[in-house]
């Protein structure tokens, strides 16, 4: 998948330089590109390669060329788009409720107070901790309807005891996200704050303009750009969520928090089966790609209108 | 102005509620890991209790952290090692010599980070099982250097065209080779960078999960992988779980502290500064 988001940065004027360096010089990328061809592009060729194939590695006697039947036998099993369904609800929800939570702990953390290095230093830790602690976390010392911090404060105000994940398996599955992440979306949002013109602001509330005008005049256009970075990139990373999915839930209860990486960790290395495994990879690059069209879309709709530098 | 102070104060004590409830998990978990089994199980829970360094010792002895431990440092750091060897020199051509392709190169190195891992699992699944690399050391090493080095070049680059140009200039009338332009004058003059940028590698290397499951049993597996196995530890052994996850956290969490300025430009490839 190519995009072109970003891409630009001054580049040095060429200047005249002795032609035997021309060769050492500018092959010096060469190692990295040819490591970085052989490690991801000649896999997603074989991907696409094994799409095609029916091959499960449990009956390797059978493999044979089918064409598209994997694309076409996925598309009409209905669990594959309850598995979409699933991505499509985890990942929104995800980015929207992450990134109201990270403006608002931005605009609290954009103010002189003492203490304001260490509160922000706490706020950013849930994204530095293992995806797989921060899990293993919330599911047993959180959410254990026996013993959790949650269940004692439910039996404290008197209410029965809920065992959450089990109740609302999304619901908290999407809370121990927003949880890690809300912390990339308010310091990618506070670089953006801290950014501000300072005398622009100071003349806005001169002439009069209240907070919320300020916001929504002046704030909001200037954060438009780390906005769509902050968002572009939170989506691609939890659309492949998959640690914090296998400890808490396992997928379940049945397939209702199976997003489309662990469907295809379990099509892949539970079932063996690397044809549709394959295929299915094929739909989450697929799904990937709109995400980035989608956004350069709507960046370029942004330009034209003049919203942003 | 009385009343502008007064906000003052509610929103500084609003800020400091706000980030004692998003640390509290954390904070729980260190203080478990410093209670017995039979504290971590009260209930209701307990803030105060009297504090014991057993469960460290047994979590920091146990054969199985300590050697996932050691998987995850000889993967962590021999893949930031490559990465930066393979990235430092393709970022400084790119910032200084770049040519039409440059830019072409630069977009599509974002295009393989941006690349969801479960469209490229599975092949490589197969050829290190075909190559009889399956768990071990090196088949990680190999994907977590991929992983890193768009970062590593993106970053590093955009610390080299910070450097003002005319010391570059400078060292370059003396006649320098490439080589010793590149070790003696550019390196030096991106140092802060270089440390940071070798940080957040070890951090994306460090907490990497999918990868590292999918590919490994046990030989190579490392704390991530280890750590995933507590799901099913319905509470048994919270406070040792505790000491264990801690001391997983740990290094990585004081590297984030360390780069936290670093870390927005690492996250975003350098869009955002």
């Amino acid at each position: 998948m190519t995009t072109t988001y970003s891409v630009t940065a001054p580049v040095p004027k060429k200047r005249a330089r002795p032609f035997e360096n021309l060769f050492s010089r500018q092959s010096l990328p060469l190692p990295a590109i040819i490591f970085m061809i052989v490690v991801t592009q000649i896999p997603l060729i074989l991907t696409l390669r094994y799409s095609l194939e029916r091959w499960n590695l449990l009956r390797p006697e059978r493999r044979a060329f089918i064409w598209f039947n994997n694309y076409i036998n996925i598309l009409e099993n209905r669990d594959f788009w309850t598995i979409i369904l699933n991505t499509l609800v985890l990942t929104l929800s995800v980015v929207v409720l992450s990134l109201i939570l990270g403006m608002l702990l931005a605009l609290l953390l954009n103010r002189e107070f003492p203490g304001r290095n260490i509160v922000r230093t706490m706020l950013i830790t849930p994204f530095l901790i293992m995806p797989t602690v921060s899990a293993v976390l919330w599911k047993n010392v959180l959410f254990n309807p026996a013993f959790g911090l949650l269940a004692a404060i439910y039996a404290m105000l008197g209410l029965p005891r809920p065992d959450l994940l089990a109740d609302a398996p999304m619901a908290s599955v999407i809370t121990v996200i927003v949880w890690q992440w809300t912390p990339f979306m308010m310091l990618i949002l506070l670089a953006g704050l801290q950014s501000l013109d300072a005398e622009q602001m100071e003349a806005s509330q001169i002439d009069g303009a209240g907070r919320v005008t300020q916001f929504r005049y002046i704030v909001l256009p200037h954060l438009q750009r780390y906005i769509e970075i902050a968002v572009l990139m939170e989506t691609l990373f939890i659309l492949s969520v998959f640690g914090e999915i296998f400890v808490t839930t396992t997928g379940g209860p049945g397939i209702q928090t199976t997003n489309l990486s662990f469907g295809i960790y379990q099509e892949a290395f539970q079932r063996w089966n690397i044809g549709e495994a394959s295929a299915m990879g094929i739909y989450a690059i697929i799904l990937a790609n709109i995400v980035v069209l989608l956004f350069v879309r709507v960046l370029r709709r942004g330009r034209h209108e003049g919203v942003t530098a | 102005m009385k009343s502008n102070r007064w906000m003052g104060f509610g929103l500084t004590a609003l800020t400091y509620l706000v980030a004692i409830l998003v640390f509290f998990p954390i904070l729980w978990m260190v203080l478990t890991s410093f209670k017995t089994e039979g504290d971590a199980f009260a209930f209701p829970p307990q803030l105060f209790f009297s504090p014991t360094l057993a469960n460290w010792q047994i979590a920091l002895l146990d054969s199985n952290f300590t050697s996932h431990l050691a998987n995850t440092l000889i993967v962590t750091l021999i893949s930031t090692l490559i990465a930066l060897g393979l990235g430092i020199p393709a970022a400084y051509a790119l910032a200084y010599y770049p040519t039409r392709r440059s830019d072409f190169t630069l977009s599509w190195l974002i295009s393989t980070r941006m690349l969801p891992p479960v469209g490229i699992i599975v092949p490589l699944f197969v050829i290190f099982r075909d190559l009889g690399m399956r768990d071990t050391h090196l088949s990680l090493i190999i994907i977590y250097t991929a992983m890193n080095l768009p970062l590593v070049i993106w970053m590093m680059r955009s610390f080299f065209l910070d450097v003002p140009q005319e010391i570059m200039e400078a060292g370059r009338i003396d006649g320098t080779g490439l080589w010793q332009e590149f070790r003696h004058i550019a390196v030096p003059l991106v140092r802060p960078g270089l440390f940071a940028t070798a940080l957040l590698c070890m951090i994306f290397a460090w907490n990497e999960f999918f990868f590292a499951f999918s590919l490994t049993v046990t030989d190579a597996a490392p704390l991530s992988v280890y750590i995933s196995s507590f799901k099913t530890a319905e509470g048994l052994f919270w406070a040792k779980m505790s000491a264990g996850a801690t001391a997983a956290v740990l290094p990585v969490v004081i590297a984030g502290w360390f780069a936290q300025k670093q870390l927005v430009q690492g996250l975003t490839m350098g869009a955002v500064k």
